[in-house]
């Protein structure tokens, strides 16, 4: 018997890669590599003041004027009616919180996977936690009756003698998304304060004292270091559980109502689950915008970025689906006069439609597009999957919120819903969470340098042979 | 006495309550003329929403009648009609919801109390509430500043019941002002509340005397009695709310 000796499959041309493609081996010096991202914070041509000037006068017009006259002659200028209390407003809502979700959990997860490819997105990933955040606190502010009370939900000693109920689902909500958003801000603001600092280092006059203030004294000594790593790693595993119990309570809103439809115990992760499929889709449109917009950043924000996304993205989209799955045969198995009645209404109705661009959206697009390695690498391609997922992820809430609440158990007063006020006030805070990130783009570093630096320094290509390796060594 | 949980008549209830009231509809007397809804609008002040913003069901009345058919359409058969009201659950899923305590239950009474002036408005309680009893001031619409229309109209506005403004939840009270009136009045006559003393304006309109109302603690009262028969039912009690409404049907 002679030993066969079989050759290696010999990789094609195109499928060699070239170690270089990846920003951890491709270092650079790292005052190169700060002046490249001060100078994509100070550059601003013709064209950004354009769009700035725009987005503010969509944001004054569509959200500011349109909430004021909202607000002046109530809630009677909205589409909503009996039986439908909740439109669009509640659907903004539960969509705002899910891409909320998308930036500090993604950005999580990563980091305590100790994924590398993370290091140059997360901070524009967390940074749509903050802006979403605020969006979703908007909406809710814009749906209640009378806003300006909206204090009493506050648990404080008062001279009313009156404290919030916490029995009702609306109050662990409230208390949970402060919660996020303190949570959320800190675990922005952590890995922030080595490049405020080296923003402070290169500036001066007053936008020095500026970013002194934000950089809170950070001089880089070796027990700063430590503290501020030993920090991060406690907020980042500590944030996933919060983000996810923010969800759910989003989730118990409706689940804890005696509707069909809504009163279903799978809802807590199934909305778990849409919230990181729509999250983590809006990721590679902000990295493309950014990307294309921005100057230098075709250096730090590379294809395999992207992948790294798609492939999120691709798994959670499948998860979503088996989450769907799950919530839809129950109630198709359960058979209640109701669910029937209300999945007949969502399937054949008058907007049947929605539900199918649902299904599409959700499920074919990434299912059929983010299996190829290329076209995950394809920014624009990624960025068109993004939208088309977001608008999934919306409709499904659409479906949830005011389709679902057109059918209940007393037949005569089913009524249709059809948004108005709301169509403008929508368009004004998808241009106040653009507008926000234009104005961050002036303010603060886009790309973490100090953790791809340090990064490209746990990254070296060894040489064995003739070949080069690239190796990673432990960094904490 | 058996524990039907359904039913707050047959529920062996606590005996430390001033007053459970009920309310019996015979469904096979009402003729579906709308007088109660009328007297209903009248005695609490509900508005009146406008053509358009009623035609998008916005209808504020507390009170409605449901009006059905049977069979598919040349021969169809009009069921009996079904006015529907809040029905002061004993288990009221709109109370625990709220998030500032505006929905609240009367433990004495067994009433669900709406109070108007803690309401924000996210209308959690309307959604949870089965039988859509609630309804939402969309509008100023009591506001003659922004309805000229109503200028006349204000000095018909009953002094005893508050009036709402916009982003406030309401539904019926069981005419909670007429019930206060009469204890007040049994009060100071020093004697017990009579049988068929309090009549809700709704119960006092009703031309068929369609509508009975009364304590549901005593057994000897015409709701009790009503609401034991074997025509007797209520609105979804499936879902263990607990109606204090009573439906009478079938007799006919």
């Amino acid at each position: 018997m002679s030993a066969i000796a079989k050759a290696l499959p010999r990789l094609r041309p195109e499928e060699m890669e070239d170690p270089k493609e990846h920003l951890m081996h491709d270092p650079m010096p790292r005052g190169d590599m700060n002046t490249m991202v001060l100078d994509s914070m100070h550059t601003a041509t013709w064209k950004y003041w354009t769009v700035v000037t725009i987005l503010a006068f969509i944001v004054v017009t569509c959200l500011g004027y349109a909430w004021y006259y909202l607000i002046m002659q109530g809630l009677g200028v909205s589409g909503d009616d009996r039986p439908v209390y909740w439109g669009v407003f509640l659907v903004n809502f539960v969509y705002w919180i899910g891409i909320s979700h998308s930036g500090t959990l993604t950005s999580a997860i990563l980091r305590v996977l100790k994924i590398e490819s993370r290091r140059p997105f997360t901070r524009v990933a967390e940074l749509m936690t903050a802006f979403a955040i605020v969006n979703a606190g908007l909406s809710v502010f814009m749906h209640m009756g009378r806003v300006w009370l909206a204090y009493w939900m506050i648990p404080y000693p008062n001279e009313r003698t009156i404290w919030p109920d916490f029995h009702s689902p609306l109050m662990w909500d409230f208390m949970a998304i402060t919660t996020y958003l303190i949570c959320s801000s800190l675990y922005l603001f952590l890995p922030l304060i080595p490049d405020l600092a080296m923003v402070r280092d290169r500036s001066k006059g007053w936008v020095k004292t500026f970013y002194k203030i934000l950089a809170i004294g950070f001089r880089g000594t070796e027990g700063e270091w430590k503290n501020l790593h030993l920090a991060m790693n406690i907020f980042a595993f500590a944030i996933i559980p919060v983000a996810f119990s923010v969800h759910t309570i989003v989730a118990w809103d409706f689940a804890m109502a005696i509707r069909p439809g809504w009163s279903s115990s799978v809802f807590g992760p199934y909305f778990v689950s849409g919230a990181l499929l729509s999250g983590v889709a809006a990721v590679p449109i902000v990295l493309f915008l950014v990307r294309s917009t921005m100057k230098n950043m075709k250096y730090f924000l590379r294809p395999e970025h992207f992948d790294t996304v798609g492939k999120m993205l691709l798994i959670i989209s499948m998860i979503w689906a088996y989450f769907y799955f799950n919530d839809y045969i129950v109630s198709w198995y359960g058979g209640d006069k109701w669910e029937k009645i209300l999945n007949l209404f969502v399937q054949t109705g008058p907007q049947w439609w929605l539900w199918y661009l649902m299904l599409f959206c959700n499920i074919v697009v990434p299912w059929s597009i983010l299996w190829r390695k290329k076209w995950r690498q394809t920014p624009w391609l990624m960025a068109l999957v993004g939208i088309l997922i977001n608008v999934g992820m919306y409709t499904e809430r659409y479906i949830i919120v005011p389709e679902m609440l057109t059918i209940n158990r007393m037949p005569f007063t089913w009524h249709s819903y059809i948004p108005r006020v709301e169509i403008i006030l929508t368009i004004g805070t998808f241009a106040l969470f653009l507008l926000l990130y234009f104005a961050a783009s002036r303010i603060l570093p886009l790309i973490p340098a100090w953790e791809v630096q340090e990064g490209q320094e746990g990254h070296i290509l060894r040489k064995i042979g003739k070949a080069r390796i690239p190796t990673i060594s432990e960094i904490d | 006495m058996a524990n039907d949980l359904n039913s707050p008549v047959k529920m062996n209830m606590s005996q430390d309550a001033q007053g459970k009231w009920g309310m019996v509809i015979d469904q096979d007397l009402c003729t579906g003329c709308q007088a109660c809804v009328a007297a209903c609008s009248m005695e609490n002040n509900v508005p009146f929403v406008g053509e358009v913003d009623a035609g998008y069901g916005r209808n504020m009345q507390w009170i409605r009648i449901e009006r059905f058919w049977s069979g598919s359409f040349p021969d169809i058969k009009m069921t009996s009609y079904q006015p529907v009201m809040c029905q002061q659950c004993h288990k009221a899923p709109c109370e625990p919801v709220c998030p500032v305590y505006a929905s609240v239950h009367s433990e004495s009474e067994d009433l669900n109390l709406q109070v108007y002036n803690r309401c924000i408005g996210t209308r959690y309680c309307a959604n949870n509430c089965p039988y859509q009893a609630r309804t939402f001031n969309w509008r100023d619409y009591q506001d003659a500043r922004q309805r000229p229309e109503l200028v006349t109209l204000q000095n018909h506005l009953n002094p005893d019941v508050t009036v709402r403004r916009r982003g406030v939840m309401e539904k019926c009270t069981f005419c909670i002002q007429r019930i206060r009136h009469t204890e007040d009045t049994a009060e100071s006559e020093n004697r017990e509340i009579r049988d068929g003393e309090v009549v809700p304006a709704c119960a006092q309109a009703c031309p068929a005397s369609a509508i009975t109302f009364g304590r549901i603690d005593d057994p000897t009262t015409q709701v009790s009695q009503a609401a034991v028969t074997s025509r007797a039912g209520h609105l979804l009690e499936d879902l263990g709310t607990i109606p204090h409404v009573t439906y009478l049907a079938g007799g006919a």
